[in-house]
Parts: structure tokens; C-alpha cells; sequence
């Protein structure tokens, strides 16, 4: 197989703009077939822009996308027919009950009576929907609504799966079964686009890219990100928790300071050679008693750390 | 194996009916604005003005001021429900609108018979109504003959309405092509909201991430509503015929032949506003913007031949100008859909070109 087939998503200076605002600013992609790809972002940060136009439903303002063996806008008919997507707000009919949807997005995938009934049944099995599989949609949970959107979005077996903001309005457990269901599906070879800006979905994704402002400001696997950031991970278990953050201010090559319960969580230059040292002196002259010691980097650390303003701009 | 573009379609129109059948408002409505609206206006848009409530003061009380109160009742224009016993309680009763005439008859009545030089009784009229004022006009020339002397002659009233309108019934002209006016209404809004309200409610992001390409969209949201409105013409037809006595003179397979025409045109129309409005608000205003042209151009209510050319040109872009046409000469004249050949196709062009301006605006993209 040669790479450009492995690859599912091939984008290359993707750039949408809105009048004014640069939405999504040259994003590179290259995502491999049966992957859980994320996208993290705040809010604004060009994530739901980036996956609609992955399937098409924005126009790219410059840029080229290859989904699946499509060129995108070009073939987004030929490429709709092996895509699923899942809005961020709950689309289906809410007036319509789960199963009338289920069996509405069969038929307008073209699916035959028999397959209809032998995917729904499946679907109703595995997403645990036959308790209120003849309730009106809207009438559902939001955990309910999100396992019957995504029963609706895989129908048809979709090769690739955008998924935006799936977990926004759903509790805990329901999210830890909908990362389930997600892995079943790539393990069967769907590659699945998500958004999200949960840490805690995003590390479960086999690659990422974290968006900022509309651009791309690090991609890889979780774990790799975590490795190579370029910063140290200090942690200070202070009494006096003010005293020891007015103190780290003084350091130049502090990053970022967030208070966890009772520690501080900092972030310094990778430049900074002895960062424990400078540390323990700089709350020493400021007389504050503390405990200091260098924490591995988080994914949390990681997005803080691509998401700060750039020192060339500073 | 169908065709997966007609299976398509087919899912569209089902879709749209179960979730009309969900929509008990709607459904009410389906019934319920034709009835009540074939009842107001049968009943309501009345051109020949009669049984306004009147009052007499006969102040005469001889037997010729008798004759001439019985007379005027039995033209039906004039229904005589009190009879006050002064002229001042007499204007009372129209001041508070009781009455909308007032017939007073003076106590000279008979002195003024025979001099003929001054009116022999006074009609008094409520302006503020229309069509009081002409109907009223009519009833006093009534004692004019007898002015002359010649009162065994009956009062000309009647026949002079007679002739200006013979069959005095207006719910003859009026009734058929309110089955246009009314499908009018219904219709054009029905499928202007269609997809924007799917755009407001979010449907159509997921909707336009599946293969169903627009037209098969447009054509399965249009189906269903060609059946609700064959349903609409069927209960203002029978409200005409229980009610209003209107005639069905030509066939009905004609009639509901160009009545398909015409809903499936007014629908396309409304699916061309789904295109343009962005919110179910803006489609209901532009719905409107439609609606009063075509009730006021369409000769329904006004004579065609009196309204300026452009304005003319301008009612020949209405699909109910045509439809108005059939309708008065199927139930009307009788006359066979094939003599009408002209509207007919007028009206399958519209629909056409309504479609194809639709399909080809609604674009499956969010930009």
C-alpha cells in the first residue's frame, strides 16, 4: 500500500476566513486510516471549522484536502457517502422517535430492507437503545441522544467518522462508554476525527493537534507531545501558597503558574539549566518554606504550554 | 431494486409525514383553516348587501305607511327589528349601532302623498358601513312613484337590484375560487418553513452530510404536502356544495387534476422562500409578501379587466391567477380541463422552474 492510501485525511495549508477573522490559519494534516485523530482547542480555536471543512460543508478559503480518495470540496458527494458526522449540537429528530430516525438515516444512505433491520437491531443491541428505542428523541437524556446520534452516524458503516464535540452535554460514565464504542469502531478500521477540549478525551486519542487561533501549534501521539515539551514541570508544596506565587513571578523564565489544591504547578524555560535550584532560592530570599520537586508533563501541560503567547511576539 | 435517488426521495416525504402526523397543531390546521375560512368568506364576502338590521318611526299609521313598511321588509334588504317610538330614539338606536337604518315616516305622510313636493319619508343611513349606503339609496326610491300618485305600484327596489344582479348570489362567483385563495394561504407557508425550520432546529447539518442530493430533498418534502392539500380542496369543495349551493358543472377528476397542479406549483414556490429566508420568521413575512398580490391580482375578488397592463403582466406570474381560471370554468361553466389548456401549462411551468430555482439554490454547504 503506498502512504498517500494509508493516509485517510491529507490536508495542506487549509485556511478559512470569516470576512475578517482568520478561522483556521495553514493547518497541515495527515491522519493514517483506523485512527482516533483529536482535535484540541479552546473554544474559537478553529476546531469545528477544520472538520467541516475536512467534509466539505465549508469551502475551504486556500488549501487542498484529500479525505479518503477524495478531493475535497471537489467529490464531497462521492465522499458523503462513506462519511459520518456528528454534530456538536444533538441534529437528529426530536420530534421523531429513535427508532423512526435510526430507520430515516438507513434509508437515506440507501440501505436495502434487510440490511436496515440487521444494523438497526445490531445498533439497538450495542448502543443499549431498546429501553426508549420508541420514544420521541427529544424526549431523551443527553447521554441517551448521544448514543442514538452515534448509532444514527454509523449506520452505513462509514469509513470515516467526524465527530464534534460529541461529550459536551453528557455525565462521566456515559463518556467513558462512548471512548468504548469509539474503539471498537477503529478497531474495525473506521478512522474517527474528534473534537473535544477535555484533557482527559484527548489523551485517549492515538494522535492530536492542538489547535490555537486557528493554528496548528503541536501534533503528535499524547505521550510524544508529553516527552518533548519543551519546558520543566516544577511543583511547590507551599504553606503559604500567595507568598510562594508572588516569589516565582520573579523568575524570567517562568512560563506559567496554576494553583492544584495545595500545590503550585509551574512551567520554565527548558533553557533554564538548574530549574529546582533557581526555584528554592528565589523562595528562599522570600522567606517562604516549601517543598520543591520537578512533576512529569501532563497533557494539560502540554496544551498550556503551546497554547502561551509566543515570546518573538511578546 | 429501486433506484437509491427515488429511495431517497421516498425517505424525505416519509420522514416529513410522520412528523406532520406528530404535529397536532399543524394537523388541526390542515382541517380547520379551510373550514373556518370557506365559512367566513361564503358567508362574509357578500357583494349584494341584504338583512340590514333596520328601525321604523311610523308617525303616519295609515294603512298605505303599512304597505310601505311590509314592501320594504319583504325585499329582505331591510330587516325592520324595532320600532322606537320617536325620531330621537330612532337616531339613538343607529348612534349605538343597533341599527344600521333608520326609516322614519311623518305623520303628513299621506298630505305629502298627494302634494308630491316634499319627501314623503326619511331614510337614515350609518355611512360607516360599507354597502349600507348604496342598498339603503336603492330602498329610498321607494316612494317616488308613489309621489306621482301611482301607489298600487309595487316598490322598484327589487328590481332594480334584480337587474344589476340577477342571481344575487355572490358565494357563486366567490366559492370556487376561494378553493384557490385558501390552498393559497395554507400551502406557500407549509413549505416555506419546511427547511429553514430544519436549518433553525439543526437538522439540516446532519441532513446535508448524507448523500440525498437537493432535488430528491425538494421533491420528498414537496409530496406529502400535494396530498394535505388535495385533502384542503376536498373539504372547501363540499362546504361549497353543502353549504353555498355552488354547482360542480365539470368533472371532478379535471378539477382535482388542476387543483394537483396548482398545490404542487404553490409549494415549489414556498420551497424557493425555504431558500432565501434564513429563520422561520423571515419565510412567514415573505409567505405573506405573495399571499396578498395573489388574493388581490388574481381576480378573485376584482375584475382582471380593470387593473392597469403591467399590473395585468405582473398577476400572470401568480399561480393563482391560472388556477382562478380553471377553477370558474371546471365548477362554473362545465367546461373540460382539456379547453384549458393554456393555464394548465402555465402552471406545470411554474412548478418547474419554482423547483429547479430551489433544488439549484439550496446548496448542501453551511457557507
Amino acid at each position: 500500500m503506498s502512504e498517500a492510501a494509508a493516509l485517510a485525511i491529507e490536508a495542506r495549508g487549509l485556511t478559512r476566513r470569516f470576512g475578517s477573522v482568520l478561522a483556521v490559519d495553514h493547518v497541515d494534516l495527515a491522519i493514517a486510516r483506523g485512527q482516533i485523530f483529536g482535535f484540541l482547542g479552546p473554544n474559537g480555536s478553529g476546531k469545528s471549522t477544520t472538520l467541516r471543512m475536512l467534509c466539505g460543508l465549508l469551502q475551504p478559503t486556500a488549501g487542498t484536502i484529500r479525505a479518503l480518495q477524495f478531493e475535497v470540496p471537489r467529490q464531497a458527494e462521492q465522499l458523503r457517502r462513506h462519511l459520518g458526522y456528528m454534530t456538536q449540537r444533538f441534529s437528529l429528530w426530536e420530534d421523531l422517535s429513535a427508532r423512526e430516525n435510526l430507520t430515516f438515516m438507513a434509508r437515506i444512505h440507501g440501505l436495502s430492507s434487510v440490511e436496515r433491520s440487521q444494523r438497526i437491531d445490531a445498533a439497538v443491541e450495542h448502543y443499549r437503545l431498546a429501553e426508549f428505542l420508541d420514544r420521541p428523541a427529544g424526549t431523551l437524556s443527553g447521554g441517551q441522544k448521544q448514543r442514538l446520534a452515534l448509532a444514527a452516524s454509523t449506520l452505513h458503516a462509514p469509513a470515516l467518522l467526524l465527530l464534534d464535540e460529541p461529550t459536551s452535554a453528557v455525565d462521566p460514565q456515559s463518556r467513558r462508554d462512548f471512548w468504548e464504542s469509539l474503539f471498537t469502531l477503529a478497531a474495525r478500521g473506521t478512522t474517527i476525527l474528534v473534537s473535544t477540549h477535555y484533557m482527559d478525551e484527548a489523551e485517549r486519542c492515538h494522535s492530536l493537534a492542538i489547535l490555537d487561533r486557528g493554528r496548528l501549534v503541536a501534533s503528535g501521539a499524547p505521550r510524544t507531545l508529553m516527552r518533548a515539551l519543551p519546558l520543566h514541570v516544577v511543583e511547590i508544596a507551599a504553606a503559604d501558597i500567595e507568598g510562594a506565587r508572588r516569589a516565582l513571578h520573579e523568575l524570567a523564565s517562568l512560563r506559567s503558574v496554576a494553583q492544584l489544591g495545595l500545590r503550585l504547578h509551574a512551567l520554565l524555560d527548558r533553557e533554564e539549566a538548574a530549574p529546582l535550584e533557581r526555584v528554592h532560592a528565589v523562595l528562599a530570599r522570600h522567606g517562604v518554606q516549601a517543598q520543591v520537586l520537578l512533576a512529569e508533563a501532563s497533557l494539560e501541560d502540554v496544551f498550556v504550554g503551546a497554547t502561551l503567547p509566543r515570546p518573538e511576539a511578546a | 431494486m429501486r433506484s437509491p435517488g427515488l429511495q431517497r426521495t421516498l425517505a424525505v416525504a416519509a420522514k416529513e409525514m410522520r412528523q406532520l402526523s406528530r404535529d397536532r397543531v399543524t394537523l388541526a390546521m390542515v382541517v380547520g383553516i379551510p373550514l373556518l375560512q370557506m365559512l367566513i368568506f361564503g358567508y362574509g364576502i357578500d357583494f349584494d348587501v341584504r338583512h340590514i338590521r333596520a328601525a321604523v318611526v311610523d308617525e303616519a299609521r295609515t294603512q298605505a305607511s303599512r304597505v310601505l313598511i311590509a314592501d320594504l321588509g319583504a325585499s329582505q334588504v331591510l330587516d325592520f327589528v324595532a320600532a322606537p317610538a320617536s325620531p330621537a330614539e330612532l337616531r339613538a338606536l343607529i348612534d349605538d349601532g343597533s341599527v344600521a337604518v333608520g326609516l322614519y315616516i311623518p305623520p303628513d305622510f299621506e298630505r305629502r302623498r298627494i302634494d308630491g313636493d316634499r319627501p314623503v319619508a326619511q331614510v337614515l343611513v350609518d355611512a360607516t358601513r360599507p354597502g349600507i349606503e348604496p342598498a339603503a339609496r336603492a330602498v329610498a326610491q321607494a316612494p317616488l312613484p308613489m309621489r306621482a300618485g301611482l301607489a298600487q305600484r309595487p316598490p322598484p327596489q327589487i328590481e332594480v337590484l334584480s337587474e344589476y344582479n340577477p342571481e344575487r348570489r355572490t358565494a357563486v362567483q366567490v366559492v370556487p375560487a376561494l378553493i384557490g385563495v385558501i390552498l393559497n394561504m395554507t400551502m406557500v407557508i407549509f413549505t416555506a418553513i419546511a427547511l429553514v425550520r430544519e436549518r433553525e432546529r439543526g437538522n439540516l447539518e446532519l441532513l446535508i452530510t448524507t448523500p440525498v442530493r437537493s432535488g430528491e430533498l425538494m421533491i420528498g418534502k414537496l409530496l406529502p404536502y400535494v396530498g394535505v392539500g388535495l385533502i384542503q380542496t376536498t373539504i372547501v369543495l363540499m362546504v361549497g356544495m353543502l353549504l353555498f349551493d355552488v354547482p360542480v358543472n365539470g368533472s371532478l377528476v379535471d378539477l382535482y387534476l388542476g387543483a394537483a397542479l396548482f398545490i404542487a406549483a404553490t409549494l415549489g414556490l414556498g420551497l424557493l422562500i425555504s431558500t432565501v429566508a434564513t429563520t422561520q420568521f423571515q419565510a412567514m413575512q415573505l409567505g405573506f409578501f405573495i399571499m396578498l398580490p395573489s388574493i388581490l391580482l388574481s381576480g378573485f375578488a376584482f375584475p382582471f379587466d380593470g387593473m392597469p397592463r403591467v399590473v395585468q403582466w405582473l398577476a400572470q406570474l401568480l399561480p393563482l391567477t391560472h388556477f382562478v381560471e380553471i377553477l370558474r370554468g371546471v365548477i362554473l361553466r362545465g367546461a373540460p380541463l382539456s379547453t384549458m389548456w393554456l393555464p394548465a401549462l402555465k402552471l406545470v411551468l411554474f412548478l418547474l422552474l419554482a423547483m429547479a430555482a430551489a433544488a439549484g439554490r439550496f446548496r448542501k454547504r453551511l457557507d
